[in-house]
């Protein structure tokens, strides 16, 4: 018996409506990618929460590490001035 | 020579304050951050029991649907029953991110290992059971799995914001099924009247021992996996559903529920939790056809999963 696990895992993403990006739906197995956006379409959009399903391999997927995450993301932490809140406008300064 | 072992308990002790710390600010856990293994085997034996039991629960209602009373009901119910089997793969989806594989999982469902909900041992003898189950089973569960939708890790709580949503319409054509039948002629209501009475007490057997002798419940609340005590959520539940059954004009089979002035809640009976215990240990009415039928829907699979495993394998169709 061939079991479900030999089957790739897949991760789903789902476009909600047009306009909008896909985002992470969830994940299924699946033997190919036909069947894993047939299979998507069945458990993910059953009640039309979607217009466009894409499916992606997990293994295909690179992740930073949440060991590193301190580190890894530490660049942005100290520069505030990339936000507009970090700059003071006189009030009264209009369409800024 | 002991430097090697109090380096990896200074670092297991360092994770173990990182994971404290994410818990008591009410973050959430991830597939791969470091936890406890105590907390990793929690998950992993309610997740299951939660998937196990979604797929074992499509089977009580789907004994129905060749002879639902009409086009209609029948089209719901196998939505339902549809989204039940959903509701499993999402939690199987969310139990495999701690590392345990699906036929793992399976094979200790079909083996007994894992259990599901003992309320699915429970069989469905008449057509308004279809609705005492959405009404009073789904009911419950939705009471005890809103919480959920809060829980410590992640994948859980994520999945069980997407089960909770669909789970409403579950509770709603239960309800409707209920009312209907109890509007109607004087057999349709008292087959209504009969099925809640047989669901009543098992529904609320769905929140577990009372609390002081509910073995997993202090460290599972602690974990934040468990939010509230399971007399707590059966309380909760209780008071919900009184008002429910005077509008359907449906008693409940407890003549000790009375409203508690002083409490603000109502007062119930004592739950025969000899009953439970015996269905939990596999004496129920349906147990054992539960896991037969199981089995036998997965080796009649077997023919399915083989051809589009060969399928993918002759045109290597994007997996690798």
């Amino acid at each position: 018996m061939s079991p479900a696990t030999d089957w790739p895992l897949w991760e789903v993403f789902v476009r909600s409506r047009r306009g909008l990006s896909h985002s992470h739906a969830g994940s299924l197995h699946a033997p190919d990618a036909t069947m894993a956006l047939r299979q998507a379409r069945d458990l993910y959009t059953r009640r039309g929460e979607g217009v466009s399903i894409w499916v992606v391999p997990s293994s295909q997927i690179t992740a930073s590490s949440p060991d590193e995450k301190d580190p890894f993301f530490e660049p942005a932490a100290d520069k505030p001035y990339r936000h507009p809140t970090f700059y003071e406008i006189p009030e009264g300064v209009r369409h800024l | 020579m002991t430097t090697a072992p109090a380096v990896e308990e200074a670092t297991e002790s360092a994770f173990l304050a990182a994971f404290d710390a994410a818990v008591a600010a009410d973050s959430r856990i991830e597939p791969r951050d470091w936890m406890p293994d105590a907390y990793r085997a929690t998950l992993v034996r309610q997740m299951a029991q939660h998937a196990h039991s979604e797929i074992i629960g499509m089977q009580p209602e789907a004994n129905w649907i060749t002879r639902a009373p009409s086009l209609r009901r029948k089209a719901i119910l196998m939505a339902k029953v549809q989204d039940e089997a959903g509701h499993g793969l999402y939690l199987y989806s969310a139990t495999e991110t701690l590392g345990v594989g699906r036929d793992e999982l399976l094979d200790k469902l079909h083996s007994g290992r894992q259990r599901y909900s003992s309320i699915f041992n429970y069989p469905t003898l008449t057509w308004a059971d279809v609705g005492a189950i959405g009404w009073l089973v789904d009911g419950a569960a939705i009471t005890n799995q809103v919480p959920l939708c809060r829980c410590s890790y992640g994948p859980y709580a994520r999945a069980m914001i997407r089960i909770c949503k669909e789970e409403s319409f579950h509770q709603r054509q239960g309800y409707e099924l209920l009312l209907t039948l109890s509007r109607g002629t004087a057999e349709q209501h008292a087959m209504a009247q009969d099925a809640v009475d047989r669901w009543w007490w098992p529904s609320l057997m769905m929140f577990g021992p009372p609390d002081e002798e509910s073995g997993h419940s202090a460290q599972s609340m602690e974990w934040k996996i468990k939010r509230h005590s399971n007399d707590e959520l059966r309380q909760r539940f209780v008071d919900i559903c009184v008002p429910q059954a005077e509008i359907l004009g449906l008693t409940l089979p407890d003549p000790d529920l009375r409203w508690n002035e002083e409490r603000g809640s109502y007062d119930y009976g004592d739950i025969d939790w000899t009953e439970f215990q015996q269905v939990l240990r596999g004496n129920g009415p349906c147990n054992e056809q539960r896991i037969s039928q199981r089995r036998q829907a997965h080796e009649d699979g077997a023919w399915v999963r083989e051809a589009a495993s060969a399928y993918a394998a002759k045109h290597e169709g994007g997996a690798r």
